[in-house]
């Protein structure tokens, strides 16, 4: 074909302008046009796609951020409104309020016996019902359980009771819920009267539905406790509940009575009287009960106003007459075994004396009203006063707080009328001291870290302290690393200065395949193969640490020795080579070796031996994590400083070598200060793949959340955490987000690493090309 | 020595030591693999001896397997409580499978070799492999065909139970492609009718001709589902006709029905070719077979494809985007010292805990855009999630975030390798950048983008840490493809090899009678991501030769 070349092109066009290949001036434009529209749409195209996956990848940050947000949130409390106090034909004092979970409905308990039932949205009354009260009595005294038990007692000036329960019923209405408040009498409609011994006013009383049965008890002004438990008990034939009674008169205390406490599991029975102190029986049996402790709560001359229990009724709040607000809860004492009532923690106190407590349904929460007319919510497993609000001036006389805790209903002496407040406090537990503090949980003897997250009912106290997560993180990488960073750095020195070309083509790609190897193959290794090897065969691993090393350089030394025809044979740089038999005959040894290393030092079994010298010793623990991660962190550290050491320019390593030095002097002298940032920034980033790895340590390690770095016991990582709860817990709890927080921690803590190796390579890099 | 001591020599030693130890892990890991997972489909020799019980001094016949042997001090076994004489220093002991888990409650135990008599190997000892209970080791006595007892000589036996089994064998295999296949598709079709006929109400457009059109359809769906439930019925009935009566350990006889039993063999009397034939079929049906009892035994198919079919759909995913960003990194953004940022950042997003991808998964994809897409697209099927639970599509997208840095920097590697003579060449001759770029610069670095493509693949098809948060399970009852329209079921859960491990290993009832088939999972998870990265790697280094000679 004949090819116009431009030197003859133009005037060929000039002259058969018909028979040109060239596409007219007209198609010529449009051709342009299309290839400049087709250009732009690359252009952009690609930079569209570019950033976009560039966003997508920074999404991962903003939306764990997201996540983590509302655990920083500020607790808001504000008044969202007042209704007038529902339902009393003849005005009488409110003993208690109440709320459902769906925050529609509030109850008033009155002085009067009325209960009235109204709707929190416009006051309007929904029901109204007056227990049954003996002739011509009036309510004196009123006692209540946990608020989840919704249990209540009214005590009449006649000396008699009158156990209550109040029900919320559901039910479903083409698809409209309607809940309808409902009065149950579990003791039957009729008052009662415990032991018979009191007649008059009760000072103090106090209802429990606890383990096995009921227990009321009442106190009076001049110090006698009285006492009666209901057993109940489903009857085997006839399918009906059989209730016991028993009453049982306490030892008397020399002070009125002003508040009573029991606790579900009904072994302790706190009075507290006008003074202060607290006196603590043991109401184990009924029969036999008898006074423990007593305890001062407050200072002298302070009285105790209020006092409840948080749910689960272990923690007592105390609230005094100096607005103090304290929780108390019985922690074992460890030389004498008896429990000791104790003062836990303060909160920031009312600057009026506290009138009463409100604890919250299914957490470790409450909230405070005083004379002042404030109240103040106050968490106390992260030990925090998390808001405080001034509803008007006059004294708060009783609280209300929703199962859902959004919602409480407060009163105020002499005022007509209940304020509503809104309460956003979604996390109250996840203070700074929280996750990363010691704290003192219920039933502890002292301040403790702990994980311990999920939780069989209500009452239970979640314990979320990053602390043994993020211990076990670095302890398991630690002992990675100890076996992976020596391994990796000298062989990596090794295969990049001293091995012979040949063998490095080979060994070089087979460590960095390991690499790629999942670490879930590891983990599952390491869990069902070595780690009952390693206990059956303990000493192996302090045998072999010193035995290999030795015995390689014995190798060596005998190599040495060795004729010169002998040695010839083998090239220099093939020692490595050489020493693979020599390294499998001394593993073989100290396999073999075991047993009778056993024998002579530990009587048979270093297991057992190190339990009996008081060792505890887990099959999975970081012994076998450690082998385990340090295996998967080996090719990457190996590859990343045998990249730095054999990109060591060769003019300086053989000046040196010219100038006399031994290969070793030249390699201490002179490669590894060139190549030591490279080698950092390997260690870096082995370091950082150890402390994400997560399948090695979820099958190897035993998950348990401990605080300490022995060898021989276990741990659990962030990593192995976040495997193991998150598919479990409710999107958006407390504890869906704290998990969301330490993936951040795990994030923020590897990239930062990662960031740290890199700047350093690319430093080193520039550097060699300097050189 | 002093001498060679000062030479260094010793240094260069203990560092060419590393290498070797390094060298003999790498190998030996394997080598472990290899054995174990191979080994598990040898017809291993079933023994019979006599074990006296060492606490009781009761004398107990023995039929079993031997898994391992090891040596131990006679001192922790005295610990534990066994009569061994105290000048015996070390004592050996073997794991023996007894198989019968449903006679003898245990079907794993330790002998004390002290305590055994002369092995056996009876050449009549037969195993069965049973659908539950795991394996049976026992003499066959007689065959049963429902009461009646068949009359045969002693060498016909076995023949003919092997006969009668492949006959059972048979309707069993029929029975099953009915419950999968032709079931599974009828209540596939009767929900999608319901979700027809919900979407119907939730858009107020059901008519009572719909509604009667819905019920007509839901009725013949009924009626094939009752012909093929009576078939079924037919089928089992059938297949109950056989029996075969076995003598264990001790001399007991029990029955085993045949429709009970996938296979049986005599390991004792078979050849060395029979046992390689055995091997075959044994190695094809764990490859293409599905699991059972808890995932404990039986084959991996599942597993195998849900991988595959999740490594392929993060392909499709993440390949376009991450040579598009690359691209853009290297050929369109302006550099400087914001993009170096920025490519120092994607870049460590390598090293960033794949465990940080799978919570991103979960909360931001399946949670967040699932959620939404399940109120924007499938309200039909709420509250039962669509798209808001972990699923094959979530996994993928995921495992394809955690692979682009992958992508990236391989494809950017190979971008920045093309000379530039060659670019400045193509925009000499008057091309522009677009033209340059899809016709010369990209063809001419596809192999990059190819060794990152597979690196990706080999390192989603080893990743199990996120796949456990969004959407790998234990157990998925239905393949992500099957003939039902949209064929690819994006929505679906999973099973994967990785996960599979870790569940069967370490979640199962019976971890010790799984172990095997876990160390023959892990081998072919391990031969599938060694062929990957060798391709890979023989592509890179092809690669850098091609360009080595083209630059100079």
């Amino acid at each position: 074909m004949d090819i116009p070349t431009p030197a003859n092109a133009a005037p060929a066009n000039a002259t058969t302008a018909a028979v040109s290949l060239l596409p007219n001036r007209e198609r010529r434009e449009k051709l342009r046009r299309i290839r400049g529209i087709r250009d732009a749409v690359s252009k952009y195209g690609v930079a569209s796609a570019g950033i976009g996956v560039i966003f997508a990848l920074a999404l991962i940050f903003i939306y764990l951020f997201y996540e983590t947000i509302p655990l920083l949130k500020p607790v808001g409390m504000e008044i969202a409104g007042t209704l007038a106090v529902p339902g009393d034909e003849e005005p009488a004092p409110t003993v208690h309020l109440t709320l459902d979970r769906f925050e529609e409905i509030g109850g008033r308990f009155s002085a009067s016996g009325a209960i009235t039932f109204f709707s929190t949205a416009d006051g309007r009354i929904l029901s109204r019902t007056a227990v049954s009260m003996p002739a011509t009595a009036s309510v004196t005294a009123f006692g209540r359980s946990e608020s989840r038990k919704s249990l209540f007692v009214y005590g009449f000036s006649d000396g008699s009771l009158l156990p209550l329960q109040v029900e919320y019923r559901q039910t479903f209405m083409d698809g409209v819920r309607t809940i309808t408040p409902v009065l149950g009498f579990p003791l039957g409609e009729e008052p009662i009267r415990v032991s018979g011994g009191i007649d008059g006013n009760y000072s103090a009383l106090t209802i429990v539905d606890g383990r096995g049965g009921y227990v009321i008890a009442g106190g009076t002004d001049a110090g006698e406790i009285t006492m009666a438990r209901f057993s109940t008990r489903r009857n085997m034939f006839t399918r009906e509940m059989e209730i016991t009674r028993s009453d049982y008169n306490l030892p008397a205390i020399p002070r009125p009575v002003r508040q009573l406490v029991v606790n579900e599991s009904l072994r302790n029975l706190f009075a507290v009287d006008d003074q202060g102190m607290l006196y603590n029986f043991d109401i184990v049996d009924g029969s036999q009960a008898r006074l423990i402790e007593t305890v001062e709560l407050v200072p002298d001359g302070v009285s105790v106003t209020a006092s409840e229990f948080l749910v689960g009724s272990r923690s007592l709040i105390v609230g005094g007459s100096d607005g103090s607000v304290a929780q108390w809860f019985l922690v074992r004492d460890e030389e004498t075994g008896k429990p000791h009532l104790t003062r836990i923690r303060g909160f920031r106190p009312h600057q009026a004396p506290v009138t009463f407590i409100e604890p919250e349904y299914n957490r470790k929460g409450f909230l405070s009203g005083d004379e002042s007319g404030e109240i103040a919510l106050h968490y106390a497993t992260s030990s925090v006063t998390l808001k405080r609000l001034q509803v008007g001036d006059e004294p708060v006389s009783r609280i209300a707080i929703s199962p859902i805790n959004s919602l409480a209903l407060v009163k105020r002496e002499a005022v007509d009328e209940l304020d509503l407040i809104r309460i956003d406090n979604p996390h109250p537990q996840t203070s700074w001291s929280g996750l990363w503090g010691q704290v003192w949980y219920e039933g502890r003897s002292q301040p403790e870290f702990i994980w311990q997250s999920s939780s069989a009912d209500d009452a239970f106290e979640s314990k979320f302290s990053l602390v043994p997560l993020s211990v076990g993180t670095l302890k398991a990488a630690l002992f990675a690393m100890l076996l992976a960073a020596p391994l990796a750095i000298m062989g990596a020195i090794y295969t990049a200065y001293f091995m012979s070309p040949r063998m490095r083509r080979i060994v070089k790609p087979s460590i960095e395949l390991m690499e790629a190897l999942p670490t879930v193959i590891l983990g599952f290794l390491a869990g069902i193969w070595l780690a009952p090897f390693i206990e059956n065969n303990l000493p192996i691993v302090f045998v072999g640490l010193p035995l290999i090393p030795v015995g390689v350089l014995l190798a060596g030394f005998i190599w040495s020795r060795l004729p010169s025809s002998v040695r010839n044979r083998v090239a220099p740089g093939w020692e490595g080579a050489l020493l693979i038999p020599v390294v499998i005959l001394l593993g073989w040894m100290t396999v073999a070796l075991s047993p009778w290393i056993e024998i002579a030092f530990f009587d048979g079994s270093m297991r057992q031996w190190l339990t009996s010298v008081g060792i505890p010793y887990d099959q999975r623990n970081a012994l076998i994590v450690g082998l385990a991660m340090g295996f998967a962190v080996i090719p990457t550290i190996f590859s990343i400083a045998e990249d730095a050491v054999f990109n060591v320019p060769r003019h300086l390593t053989q000046g040196s070598l010219a100038l006399g030095a031994t290969p070793w002097q030249t390699v201490t002298g002179v490669v590894l200060l060139t190549a030591s940032p490279g080698i950092f920034s390997a260690v870096m980033i082995g370091f950082g793949r150890a402390v994400g790895e997560t399948m090695i340590v979820l099958m190897a390690s035993g998950n348990s959340p401990i605080v300490n770095f022995s060898i021989f016991e276990g741990m659990r990582t962030l990593a192995a955490n976040i495997a193991v709860e998150l598919p479990e817990t409710a999107v958006g709890s407390t504890h869906f987000r704290v998990l969301f927080v330490s993936a951040l921690v795990l994030l923020i803590f590897t990239f930062v690493l990662n960031t740290a190796a890199e700047v350093v390579r690319q430093r080193l890099r520039k550097r060699y090309a300097s050189l | 020595m002093n001498k060679w001591w000062k030479s260094g020599a010793p240094w260069i030693w203990l560092h060419g030591g590393a290498v070797s130890i390094s060298i003999i892990m790498v190998f030996g890991l394997l080598l472990l693999i290899l054995v174990r997972g191979f080994g598990h489909f040898w017809p291993h020799p079933v023994l019979q001896t006599e074990y006296q019980v060492p606490a009781t001094g009761e004398r107990m016949e023995v039929i079993g397997e031997l898994r391992r042997s090891e040596t131990l001090t006679g001192q922790s076994m005295r610990d534990a409580g066994i009569p061994i004489p105290v000048d015996q220093v070390l004592v050996t002991r073997h794991l023996i499978k007894l198989g019968n888990r449903d006679i003898a409650g245990r079907d794993f135990m330790y002998f004390i070799d002290d305590f055994m008599g002369d092995w056996q190997y009876p050449r009549n000892v037969a195993v069965l492999e049973r659908r539950e209970w795991g394996d049976f080791f026992g003499k066959p006595i007689r065959l049963l065909e429902g009461d009646q007892q068949l009359t045969l000589g002693g060498d016909e036996l076995w023949p003919e139970f092997q006969r009668r089994l492949a006959r059972s064998n048979q309707m069993f295999d029929e029975i099953r492609r009915i419950e999968r296949v032709e079931i599974g598709n009828i209540n596939f079709r009767l929900e999608r009718v319901r979700l027809n006929q919900r979407r119907a109400e939730l858009r107020e457009s059901l008519t009572p001709e719909l509604e009667a059109e819905f019920k007509a359809q839901r009725q013949v769906l009924q009626a094939e589902y009752s012909e093929l439930q009576q078939r079924l019925n037919q089928l089992r009935e059938e297949s109950r006709r056989d029996a075969i009566v076995m003598q264990v350990a001790g001399g007991d006889e029990v029955t085993v029905r045949l429709d009970q039993i996938v296979k049986a063999w005599q390991p004792n009397a078979m050849s060395i070719p029979a046992k390689v034939v055995f091997y075959a079929q044994d190695f094809a049906g764990f490859i293409f077979g599905f699991p059972r009892e808890a995932n404990t035994e039986g084959g991996i198919f599942p597993a195998i494809f849900g991988t595959v079919v999740m490594v392929l759909v993060m392909s499709v995913m993440v390949t376009p985007f991450g040579v598009l960003a690359a691209i853009y990194l290297r050929e369109y953004a302006k550099q400087g010292n914001l993009l170096k940022t920025i490519r120092i950042s994607v870049y460590n997003l390598a090293g960033v805990p794949s465990i940080v991808f799978g919570v991103f998964g979960l909360g931001f994809f399946v949670y967040l855009v699932g959620g939404a897409i399940d109120q924007a697209a499938f309200p039909e099927a709420l509250p039962a999630p669509t798209f808001g639970t972990p699923g094959l599509f979530w996994a993928s997208l995921t495992l394809a975030l955690l692979t682009l840095p992958v992508v990236i920097v391989s494809t950017e590697e190979g971008l920045a390798r093309i000379p530039s003579t060659i670019r400045e060449g193509s925009l000499a001759l008057g091309a522009t950048k677009a033209e340059t770029l899809w016709k010369v610069v990209v063809p001419l670095a596809t192999p990059a983008m190819m060794t990152g493509l597979i690196l990706a693949i080999a390192r989603a098809a080893g990743e199990v840490a996120p796949l456990m948060l969004v959407g790998v399970v234990k157990l998925a009852p239905t393949l992500p493809i099957d003939g039902n329209f949209p064929f690819l079921h994006l929505e679906r859960k999973i099973m994967h090899l990785g996960f599979h491990i870790y569940d069967v290993g370490f979640q199962s009832p019976h971890a010790e009678a799984a172990e095997q088939l876990v160390y023959a999972t892990a081998l072919i998870l391990v031969l599938l991501i060694v062929v990957l990265n060798l391709t890979a790697i023989t592509i890179r280094n092809r690669l850098r030769e091609k360009y080595r000679a083209e630059s100079d």
